[in-house]
C-alpha cells in the first residue's frame, strides 16, 4: 500500500482519463473498419479491456522510463503523450502518421516520447526491451523499461532467453505478461503448461530465479503496486521480474483476415466465435476495468457523475478528432517507399 | 605507417580501437570475457565487454533493442550458423526497424561470425549463408578476405548506423598482411581490384579471394591476365566496379563457396547480364560448391569445393570462347 499513498486525486482522475482515452480510441479504431471501409489495411490489434494494467503499470513510471510492447501496441503511447492523431493517421497510412505510413498499427514507434519501438513478431520484442535496458544499464541513466507482451509470447524462445539474460545481467526492465486468456484464437488452458496445471503463469519467474507475481489487471491501483515494487527494484539494480496481469481481452484478436475486396471488420470474440462460450465472455464484460475503476472513484468522492461524463465526453471528442485528422491527411506519395532503408 | 598482423588480429584491434574512440561501442558473446585477465575487460569493463548466456535470439534481440536506445554493439557470434536459432532477429528486427519507424530509429550493430571452415567441420559448420541475407533491405553484409580489409570493413561496420553482418573467414585467420596502423575506414560498398588483368574478370569474395588470386598467378605463367575483383560486401554490392572491369575484359567468372543455386555468384551474374551484356564476349561462368551440404571427409569436401583448379579450368573455357566477337 506504500505505493498507493502517493496517489492523490489528480493524479487518480489522470489514471482514469487515460483509460477513457485508450477506450475511445480503440472504438474509434474498431467503428473505422465500418464507417471506412478499406481506410485501414492489413492487421489491427486492440487493447479494450487492458486499460487498467496499461494505465496502471505506466502511472510507477519515472519522466524517462522507457515502454516497449509488442504488436498490441495502441495504448502506451496514448498514455505517453503521442498525439492520437498521429497513431491514427498512421493506422489510415498517412503521411501525418507516427511512421509515415511505413508501419501501421502493428509497428508504432515514438522514440521521442520513450516509446522507442515494436515488434509484431510475437515473443521477439521482449529482447528488445532488454537491449534498451542495457544501454540504461550501461549509460547508467537511471531509467526502467517496462516491457509488455501477452501470453502467447511466453511460450517463445525469446522469452526464456531474455529473461534468463536480463536476471544474469540485472537489467533494468520490467517484465508485464498480459494474460487475456487467449494467444490470437487459441484459449490458454490449450497452450500453457502452468495453466493446465492450475498454477499462475508468474510461476515461470521461478525457473529464473526471479520475483514472479499474479495480479488482477482489471483493478489500476493493484497493477500499480505491484509494478511499482518491481520498477523500484529494477531501479535499485536488483535486476527484472516477471508480474502476471491477469484480465480479458474484449475485442477479438484482431480484425478478420480477408482478401481485398472482401471488407474486413472485428469478428466476434473468440470465446463466442470460435469457442461457442457466450457465459464466458458476458462474465469477462461485467469485470469492464474502466466502469470498475469509475465505481470505485464515484464511491471514494474523487469524481461526481458529471467528471466521469465529462472525462469520456472529452476523450471522445479528441478520438473523433483524431479519426477527423487522419481522414484529411494526404496519402503518402508512391515514390518515398525507398525511404528510410539505410540510416 | 603499416603494421605485419594476422587478419583475426585485424578484426579484433579495429574493435579495440573503436571501442577506445567511442564509449557507446560494447562487446558481448558467448564463452569469451569470462574472467578478470581478460584483456578487453580490464580495458573497457564489465559494463562494455560481456559474457552472454548461449540465447542467440537474445542475444541478438537485446542488441537490437540496445542499438536503437543509443548504444553500437558488437555480438561475437563465433559461427554464422549460430544466426539460424535467431533469424527473425537478423532479417526480420534489426532491418526492418528503421524502415517501418519512418526513419525515426537507427540500428547500429555488427553480428560478427566467422564461416566457411573447410576444416572438417561437415554439415552445420562450414556453410556460407550471406546468400540467405544479401536481398534483405536495410542489413550490410561484409566478407574480408584480407587483414587489412578485416581491420578497414570492421571499423566502418561498429561506424556504420545500420546492422552490419561481419563474416569473416575461418580459412584466412592466420594469414598475414600489411595493415594501416590507426583508423582506418573501408567505406562499405566499395570493391577492391586485388590483382589488375585485361582478358577475364575474376569476382571472388573472402577465401575464395586467396584462390583466384592463385589462379590468376598460374593463368598468368600461359600469358593469360586476370583481373580478380573482390566486392568485399554483398549488401551494398559494388556492381559498378564489376561491370567496368567486364567492360574491360569481356569476360567473367563468378567463384563462390557456397552452393551454386541462389549464391551471390548467380546475384552478380544477373546484375552484369543487365547491367554489362554487351561487353561479354563468352557465357558468364559461376565456378561454386556443388549443391550439397558440407561433407567431412577431406576427399569429399574438397570434391565439392572451388578450388584454383576449378578456377583455371572456367577461365580456360570463356577465353577459348569466341561467341559474341
Amino acid at each position: 500500500m506504500h505505493e498507493r499513498e502517493k496517489l492523490g486525486k489528480d493524479r487518480l482522475i489522470w489514471m482514469y482519463t487515460q483509460m477513457a482515452r485508450i477506450r475511445e480510441f480503440e472504438e474509434h479504431v474498431k467503428r473505422t473498419f465500418l464507417e471506412h471501409p478499406g481506410a485501414m489495411r492489413g492487421h489491427t490489434h486492440l487493447a479494450d479491456g487492458a486499460e487498467a494494467s496499461t494505465v496502471g503499470a505506466l502511472a510507477t513510471r519515472h519522466t524517462d522510463d522507457l515502454a516497449m510492447p509488442s504488436y498490441r501496441c495502441h495504448a502506451q503511447p496514448i498514455v505517453l503523450g503521442t498525439p492520437p492523431r498521429k497513431i491514427m493517421a498512421e493506422l489510415y497510412g498517412r503521411k501525418d502518421g507516427l511512421c509515415k505510413g511505413f508501419g501501421g498499427s502493428m509497428h508504432l514507434a515514438d522514440p521521442a516520447n520513450h516509446f522507442p519501438g515494436t515488434s509484431a513478431i510475437v515473443g521477439q520484442s521482449i529482447a528488445h526491451a532488454a537491449g534498451a535496458a542495457l544501454t540504461a544499464q550501461v549509460k547508467n541513466t537511471g531509467q526502467v523499461v517496462y516491457c509488455f507482451f501477452g501470453d502467447g509470447a511466453a511460450k517463445q524462445g525469446a522469452f526464456f532467453e531474455t529473461l534468463n539474460l536480463a536476471a544474469v545481467w540485472k537489467l533494468p526492465v520490467v517484465f508485464i505478461l498480459e494474460n487475456n486468456q487467449y494467444q490470437a484464437y487459441t484459449h490458454i488452458s490449450l497452450e500453457d503448461a502452468n495453466c493446465m496445471a492450475g498454477d499462475p503463469l508468474s510461476q515461470k519467474a521461478a525457473a529464473f530465479s526471479i520475483p514472479g507475481v499474479t495480479v488482477d489487471g482489471t483493478d489500476p491501483l493493484k497493477v500499480y503496486d505491484e509494478v511499482g515494487k518491481a520498477a523500484a527494484r529494477a531501479r535499485a539494480g536488483e535486476g527484472p521480474s516477471l508480474i502476471e496481469s491477469k484480465f480479458y481481452r474484449f475485442s477479438a484478436h484482431g480484425n478478420a483476415i480477408t482478401v481485398p475486396p472482401a471488407p474486413t471488420q472485428f469478428p466476434e470474440h473468440e470465446a463466442v466465435g470460435v469457442y461457442g462460450n457466450k457465459d464466458e465472455y458476458k462474465a469477462a464484460l461485467k469485470r469492464d476495468p474502466n466502469k470498475l475503476f469509475r465505481a470505485v472513484l464515484l464511491n471514494q468522492g474523487v469524481l461526481t457523475e458529471a467528471d466521469a461524463k465529462k472525462i469520456e465526453d472529452s476523450a471522445r471528442a479528441e478520438m473523433d478528432d483524431a479519426v477527423a485528422f487522419a481522414l484529411a491527411s494526404p496519402l503518402p506519395l508512391p515514390e518515398e517507399a525507398t525511404n528510410y532503408v539505410y540510416a | 605507417m603499416a603494421q605485419e598482423m594476422m587478419y583475426g588480429e585485424a578484426m579484433a584491434t579495429a574493435i579495440m580501437e573503436e571501442m577506445q574512440r567511442d564509449p557507446n561501442v560494447i562487446f558481448y558473446g558467448q564463452n569469451m570475457a569470462m574472467t578478470d585477465r581478460d584483456p578487453m575487460r580490464k580495458m573497457f569493463g564489465k559494463d562494455r565487454v560481456r559474457i552472454a548466456p548461449i540465447s542467440e535470439t537474445a542475444e541478438i534481440g537485446v542488441a537490437v533493442g540496445a542499438a536503437i536506445t543509443g548504444l553500437r554493439p558488437i555480438v561475437e557470434l563465433w559461427m554464422s550458423e549460430f544466426m539460424l536459432v535467431a533469424m527473425d532477429q537478423v532479417i526480420n528486427e534489426a532491418p526492418r526497424l528503421r524502415y517501418m519507424s519512418g526513419g525515426q530509429v537507427k540500428v547500429p550493430m555488427v553480428l560478427k561470425a566467422g564461416f566457411g571452415f573447410a576444416a572438417g567441420w561437415a554439415g552445420q559448420h562450414s556453410n556460407c549463408l550471406y546468400h540467405t541475407m544479401m536481398g534483405v533491405p536495410g542489413l550490410k553484409i561484409a566478407l574480408p578476405s584480407t587483414p587489412a580489409d578485416a581491420k578497414g570493413l570492421m571499423t566502418a561496420a561498429i561506424r556504420d548506423d545500420n546492422p552490419v553482418v561481419y563474416l569473416h573467414h575461418y580459412m584466412l585467420t592466420l594469414d598475414t598482411g600489411e595493415v594501416p596502423e590507426g583508423p582506418y575506414v573501408i567505406p562499405l560498398g566499395v570493391a577492391d581490384v586485388k590483382r589488375a588483368g585485361t582478358d577475364v574478370t575474376i569476382v571472388a569474395t573472402a577465401w575464395m579471394v586467396k584462390k583466384a588470386l592463385a589462379a590468376a598467378e598460374q593463368l598468368a605463367q600461359e600469358g593469360i591476365s586476370a583481373e580478380v575483383v573482390d566486392p568485399r560486401t554483398l549488401a551494398p554490392l559494388d556492381s559498378d566496379t564489376i561491370v567496368q572491369s567486364v567492360k574491360k575484359t569481356g569476360r567473367l567468372v563468378l567463384v563462390d563457396q557456397a552452393p551454386r543455386h541462389s549464391s551471390a555468384a548467380a546475384v552478380i551474374a544477373a546484375e552484369v547480364a543487365e547491367k554489362g551484356f554487351e561487353y561479354l564476349r563468352a557465357p558468364i561462368t559461376m565456378v561454386t560448391a556443388l549443391d550439397a551440404s558440407v561433407p567431412y571427409s577431406e576427399p569429399l569436401e574438397s570434391y565439392l569445393l572451388p578450388n584454383e583448379s576449378k578456377i583455371v579450368h572456367a577461365v580456360h573455357s570463356v577465353v577459348a570462347e569466341r561467341a559474341g566477337v
